[in-house]
């Protein structure tokens, strides 16, 4: 056997050549790196459309109207009419959360861990999909066509079961109305959400569980309980604040007759029913406050089970 | 186990009723308008309305610009994110959830307040430049699932060695992007357009407060003054939604779908 | 006297039949291992003694019980699956007392047991670690720990090694020996690595395609190969295909040279096709004293892997690789060299045919 032949050569053994690196396109250029140049147009986006329209109104709900800092905006926050109109967002909006989340996991679970053929769980994937978006003006109207005084539904109920809905005190354009419709999306929303946690739930667990001596609801209480409800509460406050902001929906329903937060800054905007800008600026404030609470402590409680399942 | 599967199919019928029904109602609805018999005369009034035609096509023009103005810039930025400035990271990523907590509400009166006639920037100041601001709430409407869309896309390809290998042939920066880059996230582009499009269609808020002819505020104006041609909106609403979302599905494998538009 | 009994079992799913006849019968203490490939029906065999399973027909008896219809909490078997399943929101501690505590014992028995079973494996300091703390080595430690705290009456393990690295694979698998070894307890294994099945077993019981091959001890299966199949899943193994010469003497004709095994050829005639099966490290090169068989043939190829020389000699239509031990004095056969091959009558194995080749 020949001895290995020792080459200083830096190239790849066996060649004489040495392949020189590739030209590297210099990012800087007169001392300023192009890097920044290919993102600055998305944080002077950011800025122009979502973190100075936002401090503007978050500092305008601090300001009098000849601009001095004043808590008043805030205490005018406490009138009735105000706080009754908070009162009933927050209202709808749990009903809709905890009735969607409910609803929606337990849909998600029957379809993913209930034993049933595979197309089931697609298909609900696929329809959640598509109903979490199916919201808005159209859905108001596909819900007075249901159970509007001449709907479909409650037709239904009264030729063939012959009970009248509204005889007995329904009302689609009420809380109890509003908060249904809106969990037309709130459900599909849940499924989505809570579809990836509940595939985490191993069935091997599940057996492991019933092999050492544990039935179902031992096993629901140990183990699957434990893992499942950080990611549900945090779904709940998600969908939570999801229903918050709505405005289109309620519009379309129930108008100005339900007085939820987002229909009462929906006037101010148009025509300053407030006679006092700077309160619509401090009802926009608590609805940041209030959205931005949520949605941080679905972001916590998410994180929280994760940790386990790394 | 046979027990459970029972109940398991039984939620699943009652899920089924439940999100079927509303949607029948409304088709039973629309068809409803000659008195006594089912007829499509809904439909064709509807689709005879001129102002049907106007605000679709108002509504599509915009959602096509938004969907290129956000690919313009959401691409660059995910990349030069994924590139060479990670740390930067979790800023863009926080600044992508922000209107997913600020309600639309919220951004458009922001918007009134700072953009209106008197101020530096008068966007309100004429009927195009309005379209403008429109089209650029849109585009921060759409901007979670658009980022998102692109981001999980640049992740699937090597970025790096896909830059390195066209620069050592000589591409400069636009050619990377638009030549190299661009294509290959071709289908996360694509998934984040179809769920743009899906938005902007069906949004209302901010059209109504803006006033401009977009579909949003024509589907509630009609809804306001007539009872069956709703529904007949609503069934074509939804199936526009339907088609939207059928083809995320079928180019965004993996994207999950979310609550978006007006709601 | 039998511990365990599996009866006669079968397992069908629409349209296959993924356990048919299989009976065994297993005695307090013993360590049988199931072998075969993906599919071979060993996997779910397990898990119809399990109880997560019910067979289409046949019965489990465990010490004279009939468990056959028992829900699997109510068994007394103790599972450690391949992929661990340790609760991910349960510490160390936890999951190894998780059996007790739902069999509602006192606290202090639980702690005990616990200390015990970490003492066992090896790991008394991670009880308050947490699942995704541990290697993957530990983490199944931690799963035959859980599956030992309840005192089962019978350990089943599936393929609990496969989603190891190779080293902590050798290391594990003496170490689940040994503890099965002290604590007496009857035990199924279920591997596809027939050295982990040969190394670790009483017992072993080769299948393939839902039925078994071959019931017997290591030693058994290995030189006494009933099938084809048996033969060739467990270890390597040469493929000698003749004519039969001789059903009474044992005498095949393979290429022209003539083959002779210590036994008669059962059910065979004069001119049937015949398989017969050579192990590697039977056959030497060269010519043996003795009156064995002596085939003449050409090298193929030499591969020299270290302390094996492995060398393939051809006949006409048939080759055999010989296994033999690297010897520096001597230097390495040349290809295209003539070779003879000796091996002795009784290497020669006569497999049953197949019904179809």
């Amino acid at each position: 056997m020949r001895p290995l032949a020792v080459q200083p050569s830096p190239g790849l053994p066996g060649e004489g050549l040495a392949i020189p690196p590739p030209p590297a396109t210099s990012l800087w250029v007169s001392g300023v790196s192009w890097a920044w140049v290919g993102i600055v147009p998305f944080f002077v986006f950011a800025l122009m459309f979502l973190i100075v329209p936002t401090s503007f109104l978050v500092v305008g709900g601090f300001q009098d109207s000849q601009g001095h800092f004043t808590l008043r905006n805030l205490q005018d926050l406490l009138q009735p009419t105000i706080v009754s109109s908070y009162l009933i967002s927050i209202k709808v909006s749990a009903a809709s959360a905890i009735g969607g989340a409910l609803v929606g996991f337990a849909l998600a679970y029957a379809a993913i861990a209930g034993g049933l053929p595979t197309w089931v769980r697609s298909t609900l994937m696929t329809f959640s999909g598509v109903a979490s978006n199916f919201a808005g003006v159209p859905l108001a109207f596909a819900f007075l066509a249901t159970l509007g005084r001449t709907g479909l539904a409650t037709a239904l109920l009264v030729n063939v079961f012959g009970f009248n809905i509204y005889n007995a005190g329904f009302n689609l354009l009420s809380f109890w109305g509003l908060t249904i419709t809106y969990m037309y999306f709130q459900i599909p929303l849940m499924v989505l959400i809570m579809a990836p946690a509940i595939d985490g739930i191993k069935r091997e667990w599940r057996e492991a569980s019933a092999n050492l001596g544990a039935n179902t609801l031992e096993f629901w209480r140990y183990i699957a309980l434990p893992i499942l409800w950080p990611p549900m509460l945090g779904s709940t406050l998600l969908l939570f604040a999801n229903a918050f902001g709505a405005v289109a929906t309620a519009y379309a329903l129930t108008g100005s007759s339900l007085n939820i937060v987002t229909i009462v800054l929906f006037a101010q905007i148009r025509g300053d029913v407030l006679h006092n800008p700077n309160l619509g600026y401090a009802l926009a404030l608590g609805m940041i406050l209030i959205t931005g609470l949520s949605n941080a402590a679905y972001i916590w409680l998410r994180g929280r089970s994760e940790r386990w399942l790394r | 186990m046979k027990r459970g599967r029972l109940v398991s199919w039984l939620l699943i019928v009652f899920g089924v009723l439940y999100f079927s029904v509303p949607l029948l109602g409304t088709f039973e609805f629309s068809l409803r308008l000659l008195r006594g018999v089912y007829s499509l005369a809904a439909y064709r009034i509807v689709l005879a309305d001129p102002r049907f035609g106007a605000t679709v096509a108002y509504s599509t023009a915009l959602a096509v610009a938004t969907i290129v103005v956000g690919v313009l810039l959401v691409v660059p930025t995910a990349y030069w994110i994924q590139l060479r400035l990670p740390w930067l990271r979790p800023v863009v990523e926080f600044i992508t959830l922000l209107p997913l907590v600020i309600p639309a509400i919220v951004l458009v009166f922001g918007y009134l307040r700072i953009y209106n006639s008197s101020s530096v920037l008068p966007f309100t100041g004429s009927e195009r430049t309005t379209d403008l601001l429109l089209m650029f709430s849109y585009v921060t409407l759409a901007l979670p699932y658009m980022y998102r869309a692109v981001d999980t896309g640049l992740r699937a390809i090597d970025v790096r060695t896909l830059t390195e290998a066209a620069q050592s042939l000589g591409a400069g920066w636009s050619t990377i992007l638009l030549g190299v880059i661009l294509p290959n996230v071709r289908v996360a582009v694509l998934s984040g357009a179809f769920l743009t499009f899906a938005i902007v269609i069906g949004e209302f808020t901010m059209a109504s407060l803006l006033d401009r002819p977009a579909f949003g505020p024509y589907l509630q104006n009609i809804g306001a003054n007539r009872a069956y041609e709703p529904a007949a909106l609503s069934i074509i609403s939804f199936a526009i939604t339907w088609a939207c979302m059928g083809l995320l599905q079928v180019f965004g494998r993996g994207t999950p779908a979310q609550v978006a538009g007006a709601h | 006297m039998t511990f365990l009994e599996i009866e006669n079992l079968q397992k069908r799913f629409a349209q296959t039949t993924a356990v048919e006849h299989v009976q065994l019968e297993v005695t307090r203490g013993e360590f049988v291992s199931f072998l075969g490939p993906s599919g071979c029906g060993k996997t779910t065999t397990l898990r119809i003694i399990a109880g997560f399973e019910s067979p289409s027909s046949g019965a489990i008896r465990l010490e004279g019980v009939d468990i056959t219809h028992r829900p699997p909490n109510q068994r007394n078997v103790g599972m450690v699956f391949q992929s661990y399943a340790l609760f991910p929101n349960m510490t160390v501690a936890e999951n190894v007392g998780f059996g007790l505590k739902v069999a509602k014992k006192p606290a202090a028995v639980i702690r005990h047991t616990v200390e015990e079973m970490l003492n066992l494996i090896k790991l008394p300091a991670l009880g308050n670690r947490y699942p995704y703390q541990l290697s993957g080595g530990q983490q199944q430690r931690v799963a035959l720990a859980r599956a030992l705290a309840i005192k089962p009456q019978v350990l089943l393990l599936d393929e609990p090694l496969s989603a190891l690295d190779a080293k902590i694979r050798v290391s594990l698998r003496n170490e689940i020996r040994s503890i099965q070894r002290e604590l007496g307890i009857t035990t199924i294994y279920v591997t596809h690595d027939q050295e982990e099945a040969l190394s670790l077993s009483d017992r072993i019981v080769v299948m393939s395609e839902g039925r078994v091959e071959q019931i017997g001890t290591p030693f058994e299966i290995y030189n006494f190969p009933r099938t084809a199949f048996v033969a060739s899943f467990v270890g390597t193994l040469n493929i000698l295909r003749g004519h039969v010469a001789d059903a009474a003497g044992g005498k095949i004709v393979v290429d022209g040279q003539e083959v002779m095994a210590s036994r008669a050829l059962e059910h065979a005639r004069v001119g049937d096709v015949c398989t017969v099966a050579l192990r590697p490290e039977v056959v030497t090169l060269g010519e043996a004293a003795g009156n064995g068989n002596r085939m003449q043939g050409t090298v193929e190829d030499v591969n020299f892997l270290g302390s094996i020389v492995r060398v393939r000699v051809r006949f006409k239509d048939n080759a055999i690789s010989v296994d033999t031990f690297n010897n520096p004095r001597l230097s390495l056969p040349q290809r295209g060299q003539a070779l003879t091959v000796s091996f002795p009558h009784e290497a020669v194995l006569a497999l049953e045919a197949p019904s179809s080749t």
